[in-house]
């Protein structure tokens, strides 16, 4: 053991007592009782805005699934009765009935069902492949500047140029879109999670664990992984107004899924049409789609906000 | 300096010529049949129109035509359009239809961070308090809900709560006025929400700190300090901005009626009309490139502390 100095003056041996390396100890005096998902959940719930607008979203999805299998309004059912056409909203038809004399109603849960289930499967491909790719992107340094030019090109090329491409070579579908909208997504959600992974990466703490000898898996599995789980969930959540908005978009300039099948997009712009007349055609629709968009952002961010260890109590 | 600018300008040609060769190839994918108005495709035999297609280099192979697409660009000959506007030609029709994004792209510009810059530090300056709350409740319905469900009914309600009318006349001004502040709607929220999140960031750091504690006055520190740092990352999309105002408004266009650029690039490549295509590719990737590219520059000009070396990554 070296000499000790105090102030210049030599220490005397016996006063230090050498004490050979104990794991547990050392666990334990590094030990604290912050769990990083606990803290997050907490901050989470702790708004009422959270809970209420999760709540929301639960009973919304589950009742646009739930409602197709046990109602029997058939909301393709058109009738020649002309009294049923376009009629206000009544105790038979609660959201009315449209130009053809299809209940609004049976055709809006419907189309809840289909655009969430088109906006979930976009944000699965877009948010699973951007993160696998954006954590190779991130830590592999060597492929990065090949990396960049892709990005480049590929927010560069419009995506109505693959939609128009994609729905030429197939027939305009629930496929189409999602390989239409995934294909520039993707690359976005990388760029993100790349651009995370590496200033994670390189932050001190991280690099204070390394040099104190932290095993790499435990960084990696306590420092690394929470931050990019959490990341994922929110970017997860925000994809799905993005997507459902993109539908509407899509819709609107005619590229959108066949005017027969039932979504949110279609019903909003069929609606949009007859909105001089009938207001109510588009406004109902209007008003669960943008229940549903809004619920998923302030979600989205508001886990963003609590996933943020600066947040924690 | 001059070395990294160099380098930048060489790395931005070769994306924008990949992005242009890619789309060029993808196009050759489409039906030959867009290169015919729809009378002459139907007129001619098939005869006809495979000498038609010899006639204008279509039968080349590939590289040949790109190399003759782009000698042709240099020699300043965009092409005519074939199917959206009959035989006219390319840059009679930018002439025309520029014009009109431009004045509606740069009104937005000046109203959208005239309102939004405002707004951002009004909303960081009171934080927490009914304006911020205001603020982001504005920004979050126009974050979420799809733009042209708000477009649609911002058009329809304040066009008949104002008395002002609801599309676009030439001779009109009264009739500019919505779709310039429509256009802005989204890009308030944005500048707003940015420039507050960074003047948030900014107002809690150490030096900050220092500043009040060493008695300089709340709007001297709010100006001098956290103003001009929080306005770098906002400074780099301007360029951008300022280059794609032609590039117009797809959906205030077409909801409005005016007659700009806005629809033309989806027009053309839902009618196929292979070179309008390629020559609107061409200037969106241009000016995109080159807008990131001046974006970088900008900030070198406003924060002394960003210097452009070879070791930046």
């Amino acid at each position: 053991m070296d000499k000790m100095y105090y102030n210049g003056t030599e220490l005397p041996d016996d006063l230090f007592d050498e004490i050979p390396l104990d794991e547990q100890l050392s666990e334990e005096s590094g030990y604290s009782n912050y769990s990083y998902w606990r803290s997050t959940f907490r901050t989470f719930f702790k708004s009422k805005l959270s809970i209420f607008l999760v709540i929301i979203i639960v009973v919304l999805s589950l009742f646009s699934f739930l409602y197709p299998v046990f109602s029997n309004v058939d909301p393709q059912q058109v009738t020649l009765d002309m009294d049923k056409w376009n009629v206000n909203a009544n105790s038979q038809n609660w959201f009315g009935t449209d130009g053809l004399g299809r209940d609004i109603w049976a055709r809006t849960w419907y189309g809840t069902r289909n655009s969430l289930l088109l906006a979930l499967v976009i944000a699965l491909i877009e948010v699973g492949v951007g993160s696998i790719v954006g954590a190779i992107w991130g830590y592999v340094r060597r492929i990065d500047p090949l990396m960049i030019e892709l990005y480049n090109i590929i927010t560069n090329i419009p995506s109505t140029v693959y939609l128009i491409l994609l729905s030429y070579i197939l027939e305009p579908s629930f496929t189409t879109i999602v390989i239409a909208l995934a294909s520039s997504g993707w690359i976005v959600e990388a760029k993100f999670m790349r651009n995370k992974v590496l200033s994670l990466r390189e932050s001190e703490y991280n690099i204070a664990s390394q040099c104190l000898g932290t095993p790499l898996k435990r960084i990696v599995a306590k420092n690394i992984i929470p931050h990019l789980v959490s990341l994922i969930i929110m970017e997860a959540a925000l994809t799905v107004p993005y997507s459902i908005g993109s539908e509407v978009f899509l819709g609107f300039v005619g590229l959108g899924l066949p005017l027969d099948s039932v979504t949110l997009g279609n019903m909003v712009n069929q609606g949009r049409a007859n909105f001089m007349l009938y207001p109510y055609q588009m406004l109902y629709p209007t008003l669960v789609l943008c229940i549903i968009t809004i619920s998923f952002y302030i979600v989205g961010n508001k886990f963003a906000d609590a996933s943020d260890p600066k947040n924690h109590v | 300096m001059k070395k990294y600018i160099f380098k930048r300008s060489i790395q931005s040609l070769i994306t924008i010529w990949i992005v242009i060769f890619v789309v060029f190839m993808l196009l050759r994918l489409m039906p030959t049949s867009g290169y015919f108005t729809r009378d002459d495709y139907l007129t001619m035999t098939e005869e006809m129109r495979q000498a038609y297609l010899k006639s204008i280099g279509v039968l080349d192979p590939p590289l040949t035509q790109f190399k003759n697409f782009i000698v042709n660009i240099f020699n300043g000959d965009l092409g005519r359009s074939i199917t959206v506007y009959p035989r006219l030609s390319i840059t009679t029709i930018l002439k025309e239809k520029i014009g009109y994004s431009a004045v509606f792209g740069f009104a937005s510009i000046v109203i959208s961070m005239g309102l939004g810059i405002p707004m951002g530090i009004l909303m960081a300056r009171y934080k927490g308090k009914i304006v911020d709350n205001l603020g982001t409740f504005y920004s979050v319905i126009v974050r979420a809900v799809p733009s042209l469900i708000y477009l649609f009914l911002f058009q329809v309600w304040v066009s008949k709560i104002f008395d002002l009318p609801m599309l676009f006349y030439k001779d009109r001004p009264e009739s500019w006025i919505l779709p310039a502040i429509s256009m802005s709607l989204s890009s308030i929220a944005w500048y707003a929400i940015w420039l507050r999140r960074f003047m948030v960031d900014e107002a809690n750091r150490d030096y900050i700190k220092f500043a009040q504690v060493k008695g300089l006055s709340e709007s001297y520190v709010m100006r001098k300090h956290v103003l001009r740092n929080a306005f770098v990352p906002i400074a780099i999309g301007i360029p951008s901005d300022l280059l794609l105002i032609i590039s117009g408004s797809l959906i205030i266009e077409n909801l409005y009626s005016i007659p700009g650029m806005g629809g033309l690039l989806i027009d053309s490549i839902k009618q196929m009309d292979n070179n309008l295509v390629q020559v609107l590719v061409l200037i969106y990737s241009v000016l995109s490139v080159l807008g990131v590219f001046l974006g970088d520059l900008l900030i070198v000009f406003i924060d002394p502390r960003i210097r452009l070396t070879e070791s930046e990554d």
